[in-house]
């Protein structure tokens, strides 16, 4: 019935009509359906669709209401480690104010000016979710984040993130698995949250070596040891973050091994030179090329591609995704050396993904919640203040960069869809249903509330989205008393929160 | 039966076990009311150790003085070595007469000496060993409320705390800014009948019951307010709404209350901490009379906090994040009026590295014990909420 306009051959395959599983596919790959993203796959057809959102050709521009709010902010007009550092300069000042009082009040403004950075850095993150055209790499730039987790409020990562997932995390969300991994490793905010910036000879903290095995690569209980976790802090030990100008104090037979790229520091005076065992390879003790090997050897170890699988799986098709599925996505990784665009489309031409998209099996996270709705409602009208959906992000309890331990958000159902959960996604439902919600209301002094009204009754929804609801949401539906009414109700439904 | 006997009574009688999980014995309905208070508080200026010279050396400016009847800034006597801080005189100091309460000194973190607040805090909500691989998906009281039956429990705060967070769902609620629901009853029985047929269905129903009962309960402490009551702030109005929560429909609680990180100014028998502590002692005590005097008998509160603060006062006047706290446990029918668990006379060379008060008894052992003695626990029912452990029965119900 679909294709039967393509079958006669009236329109071009092309534009064929979307059946309700290319919705559901254009649901499950991007922040969210709205009807001028559905327009474009029924304009592009499906196939081309995924290889644009596989393989973007470089950064797609934003929509111009978004470029100039990003633009606005001062962070990217600065060199990162310029910022870091005027933000070090700025805490040890205002730690060395004589009077208590006004030191208390110095660090207050401190603290204030870091969190400021730090929703700055929200907010591009969700002006680019709501507005990219490259929506399968924004998907993946949070499950990226999310799977290399770093926690704002830890030390000065408010100033951070932000860079960390503009420079670490996005570039690579769709290239080589080991690209991303060694992005991680060399950015300060991952040095500093799991601290192997005190990793050093004698002095060993195992904290990154861990996770780096345990959440970031192979997985837990995948087959190495704790002597595998020391060998790897040992390798480890030396690379570290320095914001001060000048080179620490070298032996010169060292001198040649430092190095220093922004505020990551290989130091050769803290690193541990003698030889290492790792996962079964000898490894030669001779500074910061350790570290290339060991990032080798996690990045072609089958665990690692079995988990990276399992991941992505569980993110994008089901909370326990099939055995089959996941073991292809990892032939794929291993085929491909950890080509993430192509265990992604791996994934997305499987039957398995396929299945999932009837039954609408997925339960979206409060990231997917929050920004579906906006999508859904506002389309491509962009809104002029992120702190409402930062505001409910925190709420429902995943807020943007602020997990506090490593091993990120749960991308499983039952983490998200308790009792107290469910009621907070009403009462938010109500908030976006019921109008523009400070939405277009910009974060400025004496700022106009922009006049806007959430449409979700759209030509989306008479087209393809009111197809498949169940007819006790439609009873339901059909008792609004106002659009605000019936906005709260079908973006509290069962099918909108799936 | 004497009234300690009750909570005791549970424990003999509750050796029945079926699948794994305890079955609540029938006579009694035990409560348990976790308290953290985020950031560190500084313990030795609570718990005072009156009879350390060092101590009056170590806090020149924070010192609180020795008990004297005539001085109301000094410490209230607890015993020969120890002294509560005045704050806490018309709200614990009374309950220390009734036995009502009692002190755990020197307790804390053993295996986690950062002495950071994040990751101490989290460690203790973990409560799985620090240097394992560690559950990051689970929580000790989690872990509790998956071993009990009959169990009610909930989060009194606005996200789920990781100490709460794993296997068993449980809710959450912000409980010091109750607002009347924006989704109306209209909206929510159309709500409600939209997933009856969704897996979703019982988390949708339960969810506004609970909405409802907790707005109904605090809408009723308004009309009282209206009436000319007083009305309590701040974390007494939370510790009262609490315990008229716990006393209708919950007996597994958290909550947390944040501002003890006293770096400056901190003050001594006034000031900033006595603020604080002044505040705390009147939430406890209203919590105790929201929860009324029969179910206060079955109840028990821990009071923690993520490590305590140097033991010498620092150049303003304030003090850094330490070691070792001072844990407390109340409740009407507890073993209390005393202080429990290891010990030491409080001077420079007892001090952990020259500097805190050291950790004796550690929190898994503490609250393995207490857990023990409260559910009548079996070993390999505690070894799964404190792998290994092994629990310090410091005989405090």
């Amino acid at each position: 019935m679909v294709a039967l306009p393509a079958m006669i051959g009236i329109q071009p395959a092309a534009a064929a009509e979307l059946a309700p599983r290319d919705i559901a596919m254009l649901d499950r790959l991007t922040w969210g359906v709205s009807a001028s993203s559905a327009a474009h796959l029924q304009q592009v057809g499906i196939e081309r669709w995924l290889q644009e959102q596989l393989h973007p050709a470089g950064i797609s521009p934003l929509p111009e209401a978004a470029r100039a709010q990003i633009e606005a902010m001062p962070d990217v007009h600065s060199f990162p480690f310029d910022i870091a550092v005027a933000f070090d300069q700025q805490g040890k000042s205002a730690n060395q104010v004589a009077d208590p009082e006004q030191r208390k009040a110095a660090q207050q403004v401190y603290q204030q000016a870091m969190n400021d950075r730090a929703r700055q850095a929200a907010g591009r993150t969700i002006l680019r979710a709501l507005y990219s055209p490259d929506q399968l790499r924004e998907r993946l730039t949070w499950f990226w984040f999310n799977h290399f987790n770093v926690h704002q409020h830890k030390a000065n990562l408010r100033v951070l993130v932000g860079d960390y997932e503009d420079r670490a995390i996005r570039p690579f969300a769709l290239g080589r698995f080991r690209d991303l991994l060694s992005a991680t490793l060399h950015h300060p905010a991952m040095l500093r949250y799991l601290d192997n910036a005190d990793n050093a000879a004698g002095h060993l903290n195992e904290n990154y070596a861990r996770e780096i095995m345990e959440l970031h690569t192979m997985g837990v209980g995948s087959g190495y040891a704790q002597a595998d976790v020391e060998a790897l802090a040992r390798i480890l030990t030396g690379v570290g973050i320095d914001f001060k100008p000048e080179d620490p104090k070298l032996k010169p037979e060292l001198l040649s091994q430092l190095v220093r790229e922004g505020a990551f520091e290989f130091n050769p005076a803290r690193h541990d030179y003698g030889d290492k065992n790792f996962l079964g390879h000898p490894i030669k003790g001779r500074g910061l090329a350790e570290v290339d090997e060991a990032l080798d050897i996690l990045s072609r170890h089958p665990a690692t591609a079995t988990h990276i699988s399992k991941q992505l799986a569980t993110y994008f098709v089901s909370d326990n995704p099939p055995d089959a599925l996941v073991q292809r996505m990892a032939q794929t990784f291993q085929k491909t050396e950890g080509d993430i665009a192509a265990v992604v489309s791996t994934m997305v031409h499987s039957p398995e993904f396929a299945d999932t998209l009837k039954t609408g099996a997925k339960f979206k996270d409060p990231m997917g919640y929050a920004i579906s709705a906006v999508r859904l409602a506002y389309d491509g009208k962009v809104i002029l203040n992120t702190l409402p959906v930062q505001s409910w992000l925190n709420r429902l309890a995943e807020g943007l960069f602020n997990h506090e331990t490593p091993d990120g958000y749960s991308m499983v159902a039952a983490a998200w869809n308790g009792p107290g959960q469910m009621m907070l996604r009403f009462e938010i439902a109500r908030q976006i249903g019921s109008g523009s919600a400070g939405l277009f209301k910009p974060n400025e002094p004496n700022a106009a509330d922009q006049p806007a009204f959430p449409l979700v009754q759209n030509s989306l929804y008479f087209s393809h989205l009111r197809q498949i609801l169940s007819p006790t949401t439609l009873a339901a539906l059909d008792q609004a008393v106002s659009p605000q009414d019936w906005n709260t109700l079908y973006l509290s439904s069962p099918e909108f929160m799936h | 039966m004497n009234r300690r006997d009750l909570i005791r009574a549970f424990a003999a009688s509750a050796s029945l076990t079926v699948a794994g999980r305890v079955w609540a014995a029938p006579s009694t309905d035990a409560r348990l009311l976790v308290v953290f208070l985020r950031g560190a508080y500084d313990a030795a200026n609570v718990v005072v150790p009156i009879s350390s010279d060092f101590y009056y050396a170590s806090r020149p400016n924070l010192g609180v003085a020795r008990p004297d009847g005539g001085n109301p800034n000094a410490a209230l006597a607890l015993d020969a070595n120890w002294g509560l801080h005045p704050a806490l005189r018309d709200s614990i100091y009374p309950l220390w007469a009734k036995r009502e309460v009692a002190f755990i000194p020197f307790a804390g973190t053993s295996d986690d000496l950062t002495r950071s607040h994040f990751e101490t805090q989290d460690t203790i909500e973990f409560g799985q060993a620090v240097g394992s691989s560690r559950d990051y998906r689970s929580g000790f009281m989690n872990r509790l409320a998956s071993e009990l039956t009959r169990v009610k429990p909930i989060s009194f705060t606005d996200q789920l705390p990781l100490i709460f967070r794993g296997q068993s769902q449980i809710p959450n609620i912000g409980i010091a800014s109750v607002s009347k629901p924006g989704v109306d009853d209209r909206q929510a029985k159309l709500i409600k009948d939209m997933y009856v047929h969704s897996n979703l269905a019982s988390s949708v129903s339960e969810g506004f019951r609970v909405r409802d009962d907790v707005y109904k309960s605090v809408s009723e402490e308004m009309t009282a307010a209206n009436r000319g009551a007083v009305s309590p702030r701040g974390f007494e109005l939370s510790a009262r709404r609490i315990g008229r929560l716990m006393r209708e429909q919950f007996n597994l609680g958290f909550v947390d209350v944040g501002g003890w990180d006293t770096h400056v100014n901190q003050g001594a028998a006034t000031g900033y901490l006595s603020d604080r502590l002044g505040e705390l002692g009147r939430a406890l005590v209203g919590f105790s009379e929201e929860i009324g005097p029969t179910l206060w008998r079955d109840t028990v509160v821990v009071v923690i906090s993520e490590f305590g603060r140097t033991f010498r006062e620092n150049g303003d006047r304030g003090t850094d994040h330490g070691h070792g706290s001072v844990y407390w446990v109340m409740g009407g029918g507890i073993n209390g009026g005393r202080l429990a668990g290891e010990q030491i006379q409080v001077a420079q060379t007892t001090l952990f590295q020259n500097r805190d008060y050291p950790v004796l008894t550690d929190y898994k052992a503490f609250f393995a014990g207490l857990l023990q003695q409260v559910y009548g626990l079996q070993p390999a029912s505690l070894d799964r909420i404190f792998a290994s452990v092994k629990p310090k029965d410091l005989n405090l119900v």
